[in-house]
């Protein structure tokens, strides 16, 4: 949407591969965030987990690693129609996504208003609190009876996400310098 | 590093302004909207159910293949493992012979029903004939609800409340259907409530799942409390969804009412389940509610 990063189309020609009648191709630009999250979400649905949650929320994960990373990309609204595909597959009831991931979007705007100026570990510190929390409300709101096992077998699907972190924002790195690809061919 | 776009300051300008503040507002009606959903679907918990079928259709499509693929691998690993411990053929043999301790506590839970119905009335019982036989294609592996899917729905002729089971027991039962596809809760569920019996005597109970792959064995008969670790539970046929005699879990761990107990069938390790007709369809209409209404009442009532 309001991505600033586009570079200057007669650029350098090494910066983000190409030659030097290539530019990006808006289609790409545009695109590969909304579908690498939606992508992430249905991803789960194939592995067969039938003692306990067994992976992290990728789609939300994969969310907020894209807000994280690329700000101002992501509309704040941009929960609504992400969650409800995430929604549909995950099995959780119908409308906990859409308002978990709006909430999440306005208090990441609010934390990045707060703290233009990050790092890296401030970052992870922040996708990790929010995963935690995520978790835990995505069970409360889930319809199941809370019980103490329940939440035990909830504690390796919160580890994992946790530290799963930073992989992902290498893979969404990896992901920006293919969006950004210069792959049009002009003239 | 400057934070690539981060915070446009919106300053002066009155559109930057009212574009941020658009911004605020979509996102806050967005989640408002997504709590009305969520109230709605929890107190209507099928009142998207057409919707998510829809989705449902199309990835159980997509996840046909790494069933396959999923099952393939499963047993591959299986014999090597074998070919490893004490050649392939071990591996195969065991499973035989768990299976075989599986039948042989269904006999005799069969034999006891058999002897049972004999004394109070010659009821003529026939093989049951499974509505379908697929796979397991996915399940809802990122949520603490434990929900399955399989590529088989309404065209098919499934119904919701049919019960699913593989060749060594009870796996759970259809919770939604879809065109071509249905949605199983497991007995892993913590919603999930099964009636169950003792195989080698009328010891009745509950099997209620724990959300973490164990499910509680509570007696409904409290007392003295008469079980064993070892203990084969099967299911009881009350209800009317279940048909009687179906190993469901083995009892690993007492407590004062009851135990909890380990699932015969895992899901994750069957390669293909049947679902069958729901035993007594009589039985289940006539309570006219479902199982959730009745939860609901339960609670309306308290």
């Amino acid at each position: 949407m309001r991505d600033r990063l586009r570079s200057p189309p007669q650029h350098s020609a090494n910066r983000f591969g190409g030659g030097i009648n290539r530019v990006q191709s808006p289609w790409r630009a545009q695109t590969i965030p909304y579908a690498s999250i939606v992508i992430a979400s249905l991803l789960p649905v194939i592995l067969l987990a039938d003692v306990m949650p067994v992976l992290p929320p990728l789609g939300f994960m994969m969310l907020i690693a894209w807000r994280i990373m690329r700000p101002g990309f992501l509309p704040l609204w941009v929960g609504v129609p992400l969650g409800a595909v995430d929604d549909l597959v995950s099995g959780q009831p119908f409308g906990s996504a859409i308002l978990l991931w709006s909430v999440a979007m306005i208090v990441l705007e609010l934390i990045e208003s707060r703290f233009p100026w990050r790092g890296f570990w401030q970052d992870w510190f922040t996708a990790g609190l929010a995963l935690v929390i995520y978790i835990i409300v995505a069970m409360v709101v889930s319809g199941a009876t809370l019980t103490l096992p329940m939440l035990s077998a909830a504690l390796p699907q919160v580890v994992m996400a946790v530290l799963l972190y930073p992989l992902l924002a290498r893979l969404i790195a990896r992901l920006d310098l293919f969006r950004l690809a210069r792959a049009r061919r002009v003239g | 590093m400057a934070p690539p776009s981060s915070r446009r300051s919106s300053g002066f300008s009155k559109r930057a302004q009212y574009s941020v503040f658009t911004g605020y507002l979509l996102a806050g009606l967005g989640a408002l909207l997504g709590l009305g959903l969520l109230a709605l679907s929890l107190w209507q918990p099928s009142a998207f159910a057409p919707l998510r079928g829809g989705a449902q259709d199309v990835v159980t499509t997509v996840g046909e293949g790494p069933a396959v693929a999923r099952n393939a691998g499963g047993s591959t690993w299986d014999s090597i493992k074998g070919y490893f411990n004490a050649g392939s053929q071990n591996a195969a043999l065991r499973e035989e012979v768990e299976l075989a301790r599986i039948k042989l506590a269904e006999a005799e839970a069969v034999a006891q029903e058999n002897e049972r119905l004999k004394s109070l009335v010659a009821l003529a019982e026939s093989e049951i004939e499974p509505v379908a036989v697929t796979r397991l294609v996915g399940s809802s592996a990122t949520s603490s609800r434990r929900f399955a899917y399989i590529g088989k729905g309404r065209l098919q002729g499934i119904e919701v409340g049919m019960p699913v089971r593989s060749p060594r027991g009870v796996v759970g039962r259809v919770l939604e259907v879809a065109r071509s596809s249905s949605r199983i809760l497991l007995l892993t569920d913590s919603e999930s409530v099964l009636p169950v019996r003792r195989s080698s005597d009328d010891t009745v109970a509950f099997a209620e799942g724990r959300g973490d792959g164990m499910v509680r064995i509570r007696l409904i008969n409290l007392g003295l409390n008469p079980l064993e670790i070892g203990d084969v539970f099967v299911t009881s046929g009350a209800g009317g969804y279940y048909r009687p005699g179906v190993a469901v879990a083995v009892l690993t761990e007492l407590s004062p009412d009851g135990g909890l107990a380990r699932l015969v069938a895992a899901p994750s390790a069957t390669d293909f389940v049947s679902v069958e007709p729901i035993y007594v369809p009589e039985a289940v209409n006539a309570s006219e509610i479902g199982p959730q209404d009745s939860i609901v009442a339960a609670e309306n009532e308290d």
